[in-house]
């Protein structure tokens, strides 16, 4: 298995460049002879599908909700991050490269995140262009504003709806060449398999599922912009759909999966209320800004949001602002989420779980005034009241970590091609960009740049190598693909067992939040991986499927995504026992500083943990990506 | 609180279908609409029958995806959101709920409450776009735009596609949808160059689809989940009548589209 980053030579901020004009070009009128297949229709796949499609080449593209502007990134609410300084506040190229590499932790490759930082400041030109309404000052201009903690105001949005606005105009651009002809547009449509021809992805093979038909595509390239797997957990902020099959499966078929036990867990979102809970809910970063959060100094538990506010000062301890005096309720997602869990491991948490703490805005309304607490926050406030019933005005909010992002992925070189040749990958459905955590606001840059400014020219690179001729889908490569999806789905329908298929992925959600989540331990890990193990095995002996495959049948496609969800979960788990350390999203209770904070192995671990699939009920062989810092110098990340 | 829901299910888009008659109990107040389906489909698993398929997927009002009439009214008795955002302390004890999905020629339905709403992506297609390619664009801040015009650009923008609108007319008219995205592109300055060719299309494609006329009674905009304004649709209506004084290419139907 070939495995070279094929990062460029030169200086960092030559790099892009040089290796744009190094690359081979598909000639203009060869570029309708290539077809390219791009999964996904979020800001990654809309954009890069869109961009394809202009250049000549034609595209096939899928999605598996009813319309591609439906992708999860339309829930995105914060904002876009780009390196513009239109604020003169010193930000620059460097300093979002910076920020990002310091950010992920120092466990992403500089040469891609340096490029992302460079191509930034184009997406906000070409959604300006595409009229996406982001915010503006009275004069006009653009409005920016500062985001999870960064010390300069390089986040532009669209009030609470930055993804929404930018996908829908990513959809626009994708509707056009729809409508031009250059895009073929499968919607309802999931891919179940990836098809690889003499090592090359070749294709893919999918289910229609209006009618459960099961088809195979080919092309001379395969995008997979497929999204994050955080639904691993069952609960998380991801829409319900988002899932992992797409990318594990290419997994199974040669491609590394790299970091895969780096996930985000957000500080913000409204906690759990129950058993019957479907999905949480984040409350945007940005109220962190505002609301001081506290817990009650001696443990009170079943603590509610109306007898909160007759809580003495000296009977609260604002414990973010105790610890971290100099960036207070501002410190980093990681660091925030796991001090929420740390006061509710020590029984302080509050509400009716003991799993929430409080994030209050007393204090700011009186200081600023309802008028201006409400035009800054007003929707959220409201969301909030929608779901819970209760009035932020006038008591706290409670919230509750919960895992929103997935920063491993399929592992991609600079070209953000897989180590499987023709397979890219794009979005979130990739490792490259933020190592061990993702900076507020820069999943969004991230898509949208692999999409419209850098696999429009790496693409090529490849394709001008091979030749036109397609394979056919009645090659046996196809048709055996097609044969194992059509006997899993038979397997899955036919063991009528006792447990539905909710109930087995919650039971995995648990293992997963408990031991792989915001703090794990060697031996909480060792534990999971039996108990996911055994559940496994229970799943495929059983799981009931009902219906058939023949109809829209919503129970199977939740049974083919957890099916996928289970072999991910051992994966995860594997490798956050490898990493021996602390970093990022990633915390290892026996690698901690004194004061307990996050410590970093440096020495051991500075590396791209990269996964390959051995075959079934086998441990996966890793290999590791080396990551060489030539341009900043590793620091241990100091919140106090 | 125990419910009774009398659920529109239909096998498929071949299917008669009809109301059944579903009980569920114990939820409580903080469950949201569709988790308490998704309970009622937890039970019918367990007998081995049919779960209620549905629409959803981002569960907190902005894909637009989830879609169904509830007690007669596009995504429930209150105002202002979506399905997904409404949560069961909006009933009481005992009540009886009706379920049902979008009723409009357009949108036929695909299997019990999922309809087929592709005639919008179709509409889009048609001209919801500004003409730009990938690349070689000015600077964003090239032209400054009020912010004013660019807050109002954003209300009509803030559609989601879900086809409230749609399903509250007596007409199934989809004027509220085209005109949400004609007024969004043609208030900003990039979007302006093509907004009467690009109204003429999208409503040329929408009579395709076989959505009603607009008579001015206002229920979509009651109904929608965003809030779109009327206004919108007099904004769509200004560009359309100017297209037809302007170009040849597509009879007028101005009596369709209600007053210019
Ligand atoms: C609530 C929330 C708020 C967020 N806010 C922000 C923010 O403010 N700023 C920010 O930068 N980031 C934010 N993020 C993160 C960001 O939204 C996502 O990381 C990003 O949108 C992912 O985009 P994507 O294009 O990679 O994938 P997605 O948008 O997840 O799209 C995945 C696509 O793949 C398709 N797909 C998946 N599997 C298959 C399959 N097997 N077959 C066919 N199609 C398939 C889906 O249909 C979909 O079209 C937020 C995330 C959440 C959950
Ligand atoms: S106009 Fe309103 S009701 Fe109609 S599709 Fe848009 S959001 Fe839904
Ligand atoms: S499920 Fe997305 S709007 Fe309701």
């Amino acid at each position: 298995m070939s495995f070279d980053a094929k990062i460029p030579d030169g200086p960092l901020d030559e790099k892009w460049n040089h290796h744009k004009f190094n690359i081979k070009l598909v000639n203009p009128a060869n570029k309708r002879k290539y077809d390219v297949i791009v999964v996904g229709t979020g800001l990654a796949g809309a954009s890069a599908a869109a961009s394809l499609a202009e250049l000549g080449y034609n595209v096939k593209s899928f999605c598996f909700q009813d319309s591609p502007r439906r992708a999860h990134s339309i829930a995105a609410q914060g904002g876009i991050n780009a390196a513009k300084n239109y604020q003169n506040d010193g930000d620059s190229v460097y300093r979002l490269f910076y920020d990002t590499i310091k950010g992920g932790d120092y466990r992403s490759r500089e040469a891609n995140v340096y490029r992302l930082a460079e191509v930034s400041a184009n997406i906000i030109d070409q959604c300006v262009a595409q009229g996406v309404p982001f915010a503006r000052e009275y004069g006009g201009l653009l409005a920016n504003r500062s985001f999870g903690g960064a010390q300069v105001s390089r986040t532009f949005y669209a009030r609470g709806q930055t993804g929404q606005q930018l996908l829908l105009g990513a959809y626009s651009a994708l509707s056009r060449q729809i409508a031009a002809g250059k895009v073929q547009m499968f919607t309802r449509t999931e891919m179940l398999d990836l098809v690889t021809v003499d090592g090359q992805a070749r294709g893919i093979i999918t289910r229609n599922l209006i009618t459960g038909e099961v088809e195979s595509h080919s092309g001379h390239a395969v995008i997979l912009a497929s999204g994050g797997y955080g639904n691993v957990f069952f609960l998380s902020t991801n829409a319900m759909g988002s899932n992992v099959t797409a990318a594990w499966r290419a997994h199974r078929k040669g491609a590394f999966f790299a970091n895969p036990c780096f996930t985000q867990i957000h500080p913000t979102c409204i906690p759990v209320s129950g058993d019957h809970q479907s999905k949480l809910t984040l409350m945007s970063e940005s109220l962190r800004n505002d609301g001081r959060v506290w817990v009650p100094k001696k443990a009170n538990k079943g603590l509610t949001a109306s007898e909160a506010i007759n809580v003495s000062e000296e009977d609260r301890d604002y414990y973010l602002e105790r610890r971290y005096p100099a960036f207070g309720n501002l410190v980093p997602r990681d660091v925030a989420s796991r001090n929420a869990k740390y006061v509710c491991d020590e029984g302080r948490g509050v509400g009716p779980s003991g799993l929430a703490v409080f994030l209050d805005f007393a204090d700011a309304i009186k200081r600023d005034g309802k008028e201006t607490i409400s035009s800054k926050y007003g929707n959220l406030f409201d969301m909030y009241k929608q779901i819970t019933g209760d009035n932020p005005y006038e008591v706290p909010m409670m919230i509750y970590p919960a895992v929103h992002y997935t920063m491993g992925g399929l592992w991609v070189d600079y070209n953000l091609m897989t180590n499987v040749p023709g397979l890219y990958a794009l979005g979130e459905c990739n490792f490259s960009d933020h190592g061990a955590n993702r900076l507020g606001a820069s999943a969004l840059m991230q898509g949208l740049a692999d999409g419209y400014f850098v696999i429009p020219y790496t693409i090529g690179d490849y394709l001008a190598k091979i030749p036109y001729d397609k394979v056919s889908t009645d090659h046996e490569e196809f048709k055996k693909a097609e044969a194992q999806i059509r006997s899993n789905i038979d397997k899955l329908l036919h063991s009528k067992g006792s447990r539905t298929v909710d109930d087995f992925h919650r039971a995995l959600g648990k293992i997963m939040w408990d031991k792989c989540g915001m703090s794990r331990t060697a031996e909480g890990l060792k534990e999971a991986k039996k108990e996911i193990q055994v559940l496994r095995k229970e799943y495929w002996d059983d799981v009931n499927v009902v219906g058939v495959n023949e109809e829209l049948n919503m129970t199977l496609e939740k049974a083919l995504r957890v099916g996928d969800f289970f072999e991910l979960a051992e994966l995860m788990v594997d490798d956050a026992l490898n990493r021996n350390e602390s970093c990022g999203g990633h915390f290892r209770e026996e690698y901690q500083t004194e004061e307990g904070e996050a410590k970093r192995d440096d020495k051991n671990f500075t590396y791209g943990a990269c996964w390959e699939y051995s075959g079934p009920d086998t441990d996966e062989k890793l290999h590791k990506e080396d990551l060489i810092f030539e341009n900043v110098k590793l620091t241990q990340r100091s919140y106090k | 609180m125990d419910l009774t829901l009398k659920i529109w299910r239909q096998k498929d888009s071949q299917d008669r279908g009809g109301f059944q008659t579903h009980k569920v109990s114990d939820i409580t107040p903080d469950t949201s609409f569709l988790e308490m389906l998704d309970i009622l489909n937890d039970q019918l698993e367990k007998k081995n029958e049919d779960p209620v398929h549905f629409d959803h997927d981002c569960r907190e009002g902005i894909c637009g995806a989830c879609s169904m009439y509830i007690n007669g009214r596009p995504h429930g008795p209150q105002q202002g959101i979506t399905t997904c955002q409404l949560h069961m302390r909006s009933f009481k004890d005992g009540d009886t709920i009706t379920i049902e999905p979008w009723r409009a020629q357009p949108f036929p339905v695909i299997k019990d409450l999922i309809v087929d709403r592709t005639s919008f992506d179709r509409i889009i297609q048609a001209g919801g776009y500004i003409s730009v390619g990938t690349g070689g664009v000015p600077d964003a801040n090239e032209i400054p735009i009020p912010a004013r015009v660019s807050n109002e650009a954003m209300d009509a923008a803030a559609c989601i596609g879900c086809g409230a609108c749609v399903a509250a007319c007596k007409n199934a008219s989809a004027m509220l949808f085209v005109a949400a995205k004609v007024s969004h592109l043609a208030l900003l300055p990039q979007g302006n160059v093509e907004a009467q060719e690009r109204a003429e299309k999208m409503v040329e494609q929408m009579d395709e689809e076989g959505f009603g006329s607009c008579t001015n009674t206002g229920a979509c905009s009651a109904e929608c989940p965003k809030g779109i304004s009327l206004e919108h649709i007099a904004r769509l209506n200004r560009e359309y009548y100017f297209a037809k004084q302007s170009s040849d290419n597509i009879p007028a139907e101005d009596e369709v589209h209600g007053a210019g």
